[in-house]
């Protein structure tokens, strides 16, 4: 197999272009900012399933327990912007002013060690990227050094997840409890509420989410990207050819984790606050949906799988109050029978193949040199 | 325009709506009632809420579905046989009262994203919703920066007082201390043993319980135990129960383990018609799951019973009994959710207009009198002034009422002493 020199090839960099059209353009045009808001939102889980591309649909590793790494990402961003809200004259009515409310309803009367780094901007971005990545290194060590995968590991993930939910819940004088840390209003004195600040907070979002696409790109594309493939498809041989493959997973898991960090800091920003129900099991396992209905081996499909999920729980819920949960079964149900690979299944079928005979035909009518665009169309797993 | 039928009074609604109004001597007095009849819309709103010269909207938010839409239900049921009555009565300002109904799904971050849309796109005038703490934590920074008004039904640990938000149900110190102190007296109870779900409400309440037993009353808490939301293991602390022999049990375990935690008291041979035990978290409606043979005998606390004998409940029951079927149980936040639009609509009058600002201001001293637990004020930090009340569950899963303080008891929301 020929590894293509070029780092998008041409169905890849239309797509790329159309989703910078549509994030950057289409949508901040057309939408009102509320609705832009959503998107925001919405856009916050495309980060948490490009990291499943990465690590499941390209490295095989079902982790459902994504929702753990969006947390602490989220975490450690509401908890700057909770010290920074908790400023002594906005809490002078507590029996110990300075410190966030909670604490100080549970009987708490000095900060807590572990919240002292979030008093500094620099250290806060730092934890939001190196927690969650400690985290998932120590859990991808412990695992997959003694060659624990598959179910398994999905499911261990999953029992993390809910561990980390009740620890959050249980100690909820140093996190909030089940209400999680909220009423975040500033970060670094500026107001984060105003529209104009979510307009902004958009486009700092979307120009992350193309840093990720990118990152993902380039993984995808280099050898490691091919070991990860080669590891999903025959483990045994890979180990037996002498790569590691315990590192390599640690290092897609690890991955998905800072990927995940980023955008669930990005939550926390657009929507001004944390809660326990962003860790737990049924997040996690939404989060493996919005990447099966993109479709698991698409990046882009990632992207357009969360907006599109998202959206539907939104107008469904908006228009039948009582039912739509229905609505999003069917939903989910309809794609994973009718359309296995998801979004991406249903373009690459369907709308690809024509645009790729519509060109290859109007190069054969205008030129004397053949094309081999159906050849570089798709990378070959 | 008043000679037009009203469009949103159509024949199934209208039917409902008859029956369910009955009760209200206004009815037949106004055979159709007429709506546009109020003061001019440009005076009445001065900030872009959905008014117009017939209509004005207001928001409903609740869980509908996940699992709180058990307990938001009766709230949802409420709020619109209010709305009902309302308009059947001639509405608000002489407007018709249009709700938006949007569904928490249990997930506060929805309750926010709705709030926000209620209150953006929609440019409701008030919303009358959540339930869980949480959830209220989640939208009220919403409603405080959109400058909305939400009325809010549950009993909850106090801490908080906001322009934007009427409080309808009882805050901590005004459910809590009355029933302990009856018990303390008529039970010469001194030891008490405290069982909580695990998250802000029981903690809270137990704090400014535990406060008033050992510094008012004098007596001990010889136990304090907090269990996960959604436990259903209770077997441990029923043990230790035993061993403790505490004058009182006083529960506020919330939701689907309270089924639990009865019937496993129930199992270890803990006869409640021997065994004191108060409770601050079960209304009729915990007990349709709990089952009324299960928990005969408890005490429970709070400021409405669906048994009340007083004339406006014997007229609230059946009209909400008529609309949402005779087997319905009726609560405590269910009545308090029942409160929001009716405040709401007083305030308003009052108020001479829809503005937030101006019902923010409004609202102190505006009083209810046709309330079903009898008769409710506004306090000038957004609670409500109420009796509070002890009832015993009886086999049939209703309260006989036992108690009822002589006064009504002012909201605290933050007690000096209890914190």
């Amino acid at each position: 197999m020929i590894i293509n020199s070029r780092f998008f090839n041409r169905s890849e960099l239309i797509g790329f272009v159309t989703l910078a059209l549509l994030l950057f353009l289409i949508l901040p045009l057309s939408l009102d900012a509320f609705r832009l808001n959503l998107v925001a939102k919405y856009l916050t889980y495309a980060f948490v399933a490009i990291g499943l591309v990465l690590c499941w649909g390209y490295g095989g590793i079902l982790s459902l327990g994504q929702g753990m790494f969006f947390g602490l990402g989220g975490y450690c961003m509401a908890m700057f912007l909770k010290l920074e809200a908790s400023s002594v004259e906005n809490t002078k009515i507590q029996s110990t002013p300075g410190i966030p409310d909670f604490m100080d309803w549970n009987q708490i009367t000095a900060l807590p060690f572990f919240w002292k780094p979030f008093h500094s901007f620099p250290l806060t971005l730092l934890a939001i990227v190196l927690v969650p990545t400690l985290f998932a290194f120590i859990i991808g060590t412990a695992m997959f050094k003694r060659r624990v995968g598959g179910v398994y590991f999905a499911i261990i993930t999953q029992a993390i997840a809910a561990i980390l939910t009740i620890l959050i819940v249980g100690q909820q004088g140093y996190t909030g409890g089940i209400n999680g840390i909220t009423d975040l209003r500033t970060l670094n004195g500026w107001d984060i509420r105003t529209d104009h600040a979510k307009f902004i907070l958009y486009f700092v979002e979307v120009v992350l989410l193309f840093g990720c696409i990118v990152t993902a790109q380039f993984i995808r594309l280099t050898k490691l990207g091919r070991i990860l493939v080669a590891m999903r498809e025959q483990e045994d041989r890979v180990r037996f050819s002498g790569y590691s493959v315990a590192n390599f997973k640690i290092f897609a898991f690890c991955a998905a984790a800072i990927f995940s960090a980023i955008g669930g800091a990005l939550f926390t920003l657009e929507v001004g606050f944390m809660s326990p129900s962003f860790v737990g099991i049924v997040p996690s396992i939404e989060m493996v949906i919005y990447t099966a209905v993109g479709g698991r081996m698409s990046i882009f499909g990632a992207v357009y799988g969360s907006l599109l999920v998202n959206f539907a729980k939104t107008t469904l819920s908006e228009s039948f109050p009582q039912l739509w949960l229905f609505g999003l079964g069917a939903l989910f149900i309809a794609v994973v029978l009718a359309f296995p690979n998801g979004l991406s299944g249903i373009w690459a079928d369907h709308v690809q193949s024509r645009i790729d005979r519509l060109i290859s035909s109007i190069k054969r009518k205008s030129g004397g040199w053949t094309s081999n665009s159906v050849a570089d169309g798709a990378p070959a797993e | 325009m008043s000679d037009e039928p009203n469009k949103g009074l159509r024949s199934p609604l209208r039917r409902k709506l008859l029956m369910g109004a009955a009760a209200l001597p206004l009815v037949s007095i106004l055979p159709r009632p007429s709506f546009g009849a109020g003061p001019a819309t440009a005076t009445v709103n001065t900030t872009g809420l959905a008014v117009t010269d017939t209509e004005v909207t207001v928001g409903i938010l609740h869980s509908a579905t996940g699992t709180m839409a058990i307990s938001e239900t009766g709230s949802i049921q409420a709020e619109k046989l209010a709305i009902e009555q309302i308009n059947a009565a001639g509405g608000v300002l002489g407007r018709k009262i249009k709700f938006i109904q949007e569904d928490g799904a249990s997930d506060w971050p929805t309750f926010a994203e709705k709030a926000k849309k209620l209150l953006v796109n929609d440019k409701v005038a008030a919303i009358m919703g959540c339930w869980t703490s949480a959830s209220r934590k989640a939208v009220l920074p919403v409603v405080e920066q959109y400058n909305g008004m939400l009325y809010y039904p549950t009993f909850y640990e106090g801490l908080e007082q906001s322009k934007n938000v009427i409080y309808t149900g009882q805050e901590a110190t005004q459910q809590i201390l009355a029933g302990l102190n009856w018990i303390a007296k008529e039970k010469g109870a001194k030891s008490f043993f405290f069982i909580g779900s695990d998250y802000i409400w029981p903690r809270t309440s137990n704090k400014i319980a535990r406060k008033h037993v050992e510094n008012v009353l004098k007596g001990k808490v010889v136990g304090e135990e907090y269990y996960a939301l959604g436990s259903t293991q209770f077997n441990s602390v029923i043990n230790k129960i035993k061993l403790t022999k505490p004058d009182v049990i006083f529960t506020d375990v919330v939701g689907g383990s309270n089924v639990a935690f009865y019937k496993q008291l129930k199992a270890a041979g803990v006869d409640l018609s021997k065994q004191a035990l108060l409770t601050i978290s079960v209304t009729e409606d915990e007990i349709d799951g709990i089952g009324g043979e299960n928990i005969a005998g408890a005490y429970a606390c709070m400021k409405y019973f669906q048994s009340l004998d007083n004339a406006n409940n014997k007229t609230f029951v059946p009209a909400f009994k008529k609309m949402w079927g005779e087997k319905t149980v009726i609560g405590d936040v269910t009545q308090a959710g029942y409160l929001g639009p009716w405040l709401w609509k007083l305030t308003c009058e009052k108020a001479g207009s829809f503005d937030v600002d101006k019902i923010a201001a409004a609202s102190a001293g505006v009083e209810f009198k046709e309330a079903p637990e009898g008769y409710v004020r506004i306090h000038e930090n957004h609670h409500l002034w109420s009796k509070t009340r002890v009832g015993r569950a009886k086999l049939d899963g209703q309260f006989e009422l036992i108690f009822e303080t002589a006064d009504l008891i002012e909201p605290d929301p933050f007690p000096k002493g209890y914190q």
